[in-house]
């Protein structure tokens, strides 16, 4: 039996999620909206912003419930959830449910990665956001996508002084992207201007991170040319972002090359069980937003207010591709990580143990590859890119739980 | 603008903004190792999200807690095993 029983139970309450909880609502439905994290609106928005809040006035005008903090760690009966919050377990039940997981930063191993200091570009922001104070730190920037820009801004408006940015793609690729996309150049522009005096440096990466327990510096090198060390305070880097397909799979959900696969209405390979946003496929927050909205019209049975969108998606899907294409990663990454380099930080297992291995599976039995807190999220992504190894299954606990919620 | 919050992180007082999560009082406390990892190196938050498990700290007595989804309340005693 389920604690809380209702229609529809959005998961993520990031641009996705919150359209879709909204217009599920709107259809008169009783739906419930939990995330993980203390705030609502994902890491792009992360609770702070005007969107966030402007569609959580309404989500809450709606009477969506809102359940923060709160981990989907188990499926333990058909169409319920095993949730746990800091207060403790709860079951929820739904009719119809709509995975909005979104997606983390892809993050390659190289040697001195695992130093402090050494973040995600978007963990980076989010403890700036927080409070941290960034002034006059010393800051570079590097790995792949558009989120370098934004993260490089945001850093720079803090008072950091931002090095530099240095983007994996050809500075071909890079202009060809923007030139097609002139709506999304002004917003661009209005970055670079924030920029004014940072180089933006194309076909460039980091090779290796120095400093005794923490960060003092990062050597670059550009393709065909120089490599330079430069110093610095922090790190922020991802090498594009991977959508978070695990809930999916441990519910049977089939996934398509993207992400978790999905039909016309955002329905995935399982009735009832929906999915939008960046979990199916990496393509940015309008697309996010219209897919959230298909799925939320969809679940809640107006299939006319669902179809009427059919047209934006296409649109913006077309921004996605063009996305994935100029910023495709470039073979020489897989080098970056030397034998002894750790790519598993939870279990600390270095390149060359696993180049003994096969498969995930195996490098998983035979190393503990994956096998930690993180239950290879973070490796995981590495592995991909660096061996073409799938990880085919999921078992719960999808999260890390404590033993009294799973003893139910 | 609403008042600060105090912790302690290893037994130092550090004030926060409303809000704060517990890895940005963590880092004002000047603590960049919030974890040694199994073979004892040192560690700190990487994705900012609730995915990697770096940056797990003991929160009022709880161990591995991620610091990076967890808010400051006044009064609470952060401790690093860095």
């Amino acid at each position: 039996m389920a604690d809380r029983e209702f229609d529809v139970v959005v998961v993520g309450a990031g641009p996705a999620g919150l359209a879709a909880a909204c217009r599920a609502a709107e259809c008169g439905r009783r739906v419930a909206m939990l995330d993980d994290n203390p705030l609502p609106g994902g890491q792009i928005w992360r609770g702070a912003s005007r969107e966030a809040a402007g569609w959580m006035r309404r989500a809450e005008r709606l009477g969506v419930e809102w359940m923060a903090g709160a981990r989907v760690f188990d499926a333990p009966a058909p169409q319920q959830l095993a949730v746990e919050t800091l207060e403790g377990e709860c079951r929820v039940g739904y009719r119809s449910l709509i995975l909005a997981t979104g997606a983390r930063e892809r993050f390659l191993p190289f040697p001195g990665w695992t130093l402090p200091n050494v973040m995600g570009a978007g963990g980076l922001q989010a403890l700036a956001k927080s409070g941290m104070p960034i002034e006059g730190k010393k800051v570079v920037v590097a790995g792949s996508g558009p989120l370098l820009l934004a993260v490089a801004h945001y850093l720079r408006a803090h008072g950091a002084d931002v090095r530099l940015i240095a983007e994996q793609a050809p500075q071909a690729a890079v202009v060809r992207f923007v030139i097609s996309y002139p709506r999304k150049l002004v917003r661009g522009l209005a970055l670079r201007a924030g920029l004014l005096g940072v180089p933006y440096i194309t076909s460039c990466w980091p090779v290796s991170a120095h400093g005794r327990e923490k960060l003092e510096s990062v050597t670059l090198r550009r393709a065909g040319g120089r490599t330079w060390t430069e110093d610095c305070d922090y790190l922020a880097y991802g090498f594009g972002l991977i959508p978070n397909v695990e809930l999916a799979v441990l519910l049977g959900c089939r996934l398509s090359p993207a992400g978790v696969y999905v039909d016309e209405f955002q329905e995935t390979s399982e009735a009832g069980i929906f999915a939008a946003g960046e979990a199916t496929g990496i393509g940015g927050l309008e697309l996010s937003l219209v897919e959230g909205e298909i799925a939320g019209y969809a679940a809640g049975g107006n299939t006319d207010g669902a179809k009427s969108l059919f047209g934006a998606r296409k649109k913006h899907r077309r921004f996605a591709a063009a996305l994935e294409k100029a910023f495709a990663l470039r073979q020489e990454l897989r080098d970056l990580p030397q034998a002894g380099t750790i790519v598993c930080r939870c279990e600390d297992v270095t390149l060359e143990r696993l180049q003994s291995c096969s498969n995930w599976r195996e490098a998983k039995l035979h190393t503990r590859c994956g096998m930690g807190p993180c239950q290879g999220r973070i490796c995981g992504g590495a592995a991909e890119f660096l061996f073409d190894w799938q990880s085919e299954q999921v078992r719960p606990p999808v999260f890390p739980a404590r033993v009294r919620s799973m003893s139910r | 603008m609403p008042d600060p919050v105090k912790l302690t992180v290893n037994g130092v007082t550090v004030a926060v903004a409303a809000g704060a999560m517990v890895s940005t009082a963590v880092a004002m406390a000047g603590v960049s190792a919030y974890r040694r990892s199994v073979s004892g190196e040192a560690r700190g938050p990487l994705c900012g999200m609730g995915i990697c498990f770096e940056c797990r700290v003991t929160i009022d007595g709880r161990a591995h807690c991620r610091s990076c989804q967890v808010v400051c309340r006044p009064g609470m005693e952060v401790r690093t095993d860095g």
